[in-house]
């Protein structure tokens, strides 16, 4: 069972620094006008950090094995490949993960 | 009523998502000896999918405080670059600024990142991501591993809805730098520091590289 008073506090100690990390540019930066610099690196960041994340969503690619990277990059080019072609957000997620799914669970 | 429809219908490959990680963090919880209300309290007051799932090990190690905030630290950092996103956005966001700021996970800022959205879009999509988050949650620890079906490879549902943005960002923008700067740079820090501790070396170099571009940018402008 686990112990009430250290389950809580590890709770409040995430919930604090994620919060901190959240609120933090806008604590230091949120001042009556935005930092120019700031404001360039908020134009550009947002392609940046969401190629980014690509790349945290694949990184458990590792080319040891058929297995362990056909399967994500199949399944990645068919999402950006059918968003291309019909530019519709939700059949390419639906689409590439029941296809991702199917791959690992019965062929790989 | 509108604009409830369009958020819901902006969220919905988050739904598909939150919901099932969701679950699969409050089975992980389940299984580690903590109730439902374990799981509800770290999904609604934490609400950061990739910390709670490390803290399940953690806390069952019986972690320090210290350790652990640090790790969160770590674990979290990327939030600073959400942070500095939408500082522009957000700035008349009135009443709904300080929820807008704590939701912004991975997910809720891939859809509002844009910038094109009003405040009332952008709050009710991150009202929904969180709704779906602190349900898939309570609801794996209620059940516990009762799951009929194989969820194998689910979490591919998060990974491409980070296509999805990319690809529309790449097709709607003028300059691919920033762009190829985030794949670059992440992948190449991802080759040398490996898949647990890229993360913080890859936002040094693409902070760095994109303030070098932009400089030379406007140096540029004034010859």
């Amino acid at each position: 069972m686990p112990e009430f008073g250290y389950t809580a506090a590890a709770i409040a100690v995430m919930a604090l620094v994620t919060a901190g990390l959240r609120f933090a540019p806008f604590l230091l930066l949120g001042g009556r006008r935005t930092p120019r610099l700031a404001v360039y690196l908020g134009r550009v960041f947002p392609c940046a950090t969401v190629g980014m994340l690509v790349v945290y969503g694949l990184k458990g690619i590792s080319f040891a094995a058929a297995a362990s990277f056909v399967p994500q990059l199949l399944a990645a080019a068919l999402v950006v490949g059918s968003y291309v072609w019909k530019r519709s957000t939700l059949l390419s997620i639906v689409g590439g993960t029941v296809f991702y799914m199917v791959l690992v669970q019965t062929v790989f | 009523m509108q604009t409830i429809r369009d958020s819901f219908k902006s969220s919905l490959p988050v739904m598909a998502g939150y919901l099932v990680l969701g679950a699969g963090f409050g089975m992980m919880m389940k299984a580690a000896g903590y109730g439902a209300g374990w799981a509800f309290a770290m999904s609604l007051l934490v609400y950061a999918g990739s910390m709670q799932y490390a803290a399940v090990g953690l806390l069952g190690g019986g972690v320090s405080l210290v350790s652990l905030a640090l790790t969160t630290l770590m674990v979290n950092a990327r939030h600073l670059f959400y942070g500095i996103s939408m500082l522009e956005p957000y700035r008349k966001a009135g009443a709904a600024k300080p929820y807008l700021i704590f939701a912004l996970t991975d997910e809720t800022y891939s859809l509002v990142c844009s910038g094109k959205r009003s405040i009332r879009e952008c709050l009710l999509i991150s009202l929904f991501d969180q709704i779906y988050w602190v349900a898939g949650s309570t609801a794996g620890a209620l059940l516990g591993g009762a799951v009929p079906f194989s969820t194998e490879g689910v979490d591919f549902a998060l990974t491409a809805l980070f296509l999805t943005v990319f690809t529309q960002q790449w097709l709607e923008s003028k300059t691919h730098f920033p762009a190829l700067c985030g794949v670059g740079v992440s992948v190449v820090s991802l080759a040398v520091f490996g898949p647990d501790r890229f993360l913080i070396p890859a936002m040094a170099g693409i902070t760095a590289l994109l303030l070098a571009a932009g400089l030379k940018e406007k140096e540029g402008n004034h010859a």
